[in-house]
C-alpha cells in the first residue's frame, strides 16, 4: 500500500525528530487555499457585498433626492395655487366694479334717453297745441267771414238781426 | 489508545503523512464548499450565500472589536480563511479514525502540535510583518517599550508565550477530544456487551461536546490572531 512506501522510519525511530516537513507542507497549503479562495470564493463574495452596500446607499440617496424634489415641487405647486387664488380673487373684485360702473352707466344713460323722451314729447305737444290753436283761429275767422256774409245777404229786421245776433253770439258762446 | 504516525523523509526533511493527507483534505473541503456557495452570486443572497455572508459578516465583526476597520480590512480574508480552515480541520477527527496498519491516517491536523504551531507562528509572523509595514520600523519598535520601558523583557517574552498558547490552546483541545473519542470507541466499546452499551451515549455526547469545542476554538482562534495583529498595528491607544 501507499502506506509501506511512505514508512521509512521505524516506531522506535518516531518522536525523536520534529516534522518540519509539515509545518512547511502546512503553511504551503494555507498560503495556496487563501489564494484560491481569494479568487474564487471571497473575493466574488466581498465584491456582491460592497456591490449590495453601495446599491442600498445609492437607493437611500435616490430616495432622499426625490424626497427633497417632491418636497419641493409640492411648495411650487402651493405657490402656484395660492397665485392662482389670488388672481382669481382679483379678477372676480375687477368684475364687480367694472359691473358697477356698467350698471351706473347704463342707468345714466337710460335716464338722459328717458330725460330726452320727455322733453321730445313736450315739444311735440306744444306744437300740437300751437297747431290747434292756429286752426281754430283760421277757423274762427272763416266763421265770421261766413256769418258777416250771411248777415249781408239776408234782408233783415230789426228783430231778427237783433234775434240773430244773440243766436250767433249764443253759438258762438256754446262753441267755445 | 496510542497509534504510531506514518512519518517519512524527504529531502532532509520528516513528514507525517496523515498530516499532508489531513491537511489536503481539510482544504479542499473549505475550498470546494466556499466556491460552490459562491458560485450563483446574487444581489439578493440566497442560500449558502446568505450563510457566508453571515460568516463574512461575522469575521468582520470580530476584526471591528480588535481593531479599526481602515488597518483591519485586509485582514479579512486571513480570517475568514483561518476560521473555515479551522473549523473543519477540527470536525474532520470527530466523525470517524482511521487506523490502517496500526498508523494512524484520518484525524483532525489540528490534532497535531506542529500544524497548529505553525499557524500559530504563522499569524505572530504576519502581525509582525504588518507592524512593521504599517507602523514603521520605529513604530513598530516603540511597541516593544510601551507603555512601560522596563517593560521590554516582558514583551519579549509574551511574543513567544503567544505563539505558543496560541497553538497548543488549539491542539490541546482538539487532541483530547480525539485522544477520548478514541478510547471510547476502541477501548471501552471493546470490553464486552455492558461496555458496548456503555460507549454508544458516551461516544455521542462527547463528539456533540467536541463539535462544540471545535467551534468555539475555531472562534477563539481566530479571534486571538485579530488581538495579536491589533497590539502590532493599532497605535493610537
Amino acid at each position: 500500500m501507499l502506506i509501506n512506501s511512505f514508512v521509512l522510519g521505524t516506531a522506535a525511530e518516531s518522536g525523536s525528530h520534529v516534522n518540519f516537513g509539515d509545518v512547511f507542507f502546512q503553511l504551503i497549503v494555507f498560503i495556496i487555499l487563501m489564494a484560491l479562495l481569494k479568487k474564487f470564493a471571497w473575493g466574488p463574495l466581498m465584491g456582491i457585498m460592497k456591490q449590495r452596500e453601495d446599491h442600498i446607499s445609492n437607493e437611500i440617496n435616490g430616495a432622499e433626492q426625490s424626497h427633497l424634489e417632491a418636497k419641493k415641487l409640492l411648495e411650487e405647486q402651493r405657490n402656484l395655487l395660492k397665485e392662482a387664488r389670488t388672481e382669481a380673487q382679483a379678477l372676480i373684485e375687477s368684475a364687480k366694479k367694472q359691473g358697477d360702473i356698467q350698471r351706473d352707466e347704463i342707468i345714466a344713460a337710460a335716464r338722459a334717453e328717458a330725460e330726452r323722451v320727455k322733453e321730445t314729447a313736450k315739444l311735440e305737444i306744444d306744437q300740437q297745441k300751437e297747431k290747434a290753436v292756429a286752426a281754430i283761429r283760421e277757423q274762427v275767422a272763416s266763421l265770421s267771414v261766413l256769418i258777416a256774409s250771411k248777415v249781408i245777404e239776408k234782408e233783415l229786421s230789426q228783430a231778427d238781426q237783433d234775434q240773430l245776433i244773440d243766436q250767433y253770439i249764443k253759438e258762438a258762446g256754446e262753441e267755445r | 489508545m496510542h497509534h504510531e504516525n506514518p512519518e517519512f523523509q524527504f529531502l532532509g526533511l520528516w513528514f507525517n503523512g496523515a498530516n499532508m493527507l489531513m491537511i489536503t483534505v481539510a482544504s479542499i473541503i473549505v475550498f470546494l464548499i466556499a466556491v460552490l456557495s459562491t458560485r450563483t452570486l446574487a444581489m439578493k443572497p440566497t442560500g449558502m450565500q446568505n450563510f457566508f455572508e453571515w460568516v463574512m459578516d461575522f469575521v468582520k465583526g470580530i476584526i471591528n472589536s480588535t481593531m479599526d476597520w481602515k488597518e483591519g480590512g485586509r485582514f479579512q480574508i486571513l480570517g475568514i480563511t483561518l476560521i473555515m480552515y479551522v473549523f473543519v480541520s477540527n470536525m474532520l477527527g470527530l466523525p470517524f479514525a482511521v487506523v490502517v496498519n496500526d498508523q494512524l491516517w484520518w484525524k483532525s491536523p489540528t490534532a497535531d502540535p506542529m500544524i497548529t504551531l505553525t499557524l500559530a507562528v504563522m499569524v505572530v509572523g504576519l502581525s509582525h510583518y504588518y507592524g512593521v509595514k504599517l507602523g514603521g520600523a520605529k513604530g513598530y519598535g516603540a511597541t516593544f517599550f510601551s507603555p512601560m520601558k522596563f517593560l521590554f523583557p516582558l514583551k519579549i517574552i509574551e511574543e513567544f508565550a503567544n505563539t505558543l498558547t496560541l497553538g497548543l490552546r488549539l491542539y490541546g483541545n482538539i487532541y483530547a477530544g480525539e485522544l477520548l473519542l478514541s478510547l471510547l470507541a476502541a477501548g471501552l466499546a471493546h470490553q464486552g456487551i455492558a461496555g458496548l452499551i456503555a460507549a454508544v451515549p458516551l461516544t455521542f455526547l462527547w463528539q456533540a461536546f467536541s463539535v462544540f469545542v471545535g467551534t468555539i476554538q475555531a472562534y477563539i482562534f481566530t479571534m486571538l490572531t485579530m488581538v495579536y495583529m491589533s497590539h502590532k498595528v493599532s497605535h493610537d491607544h
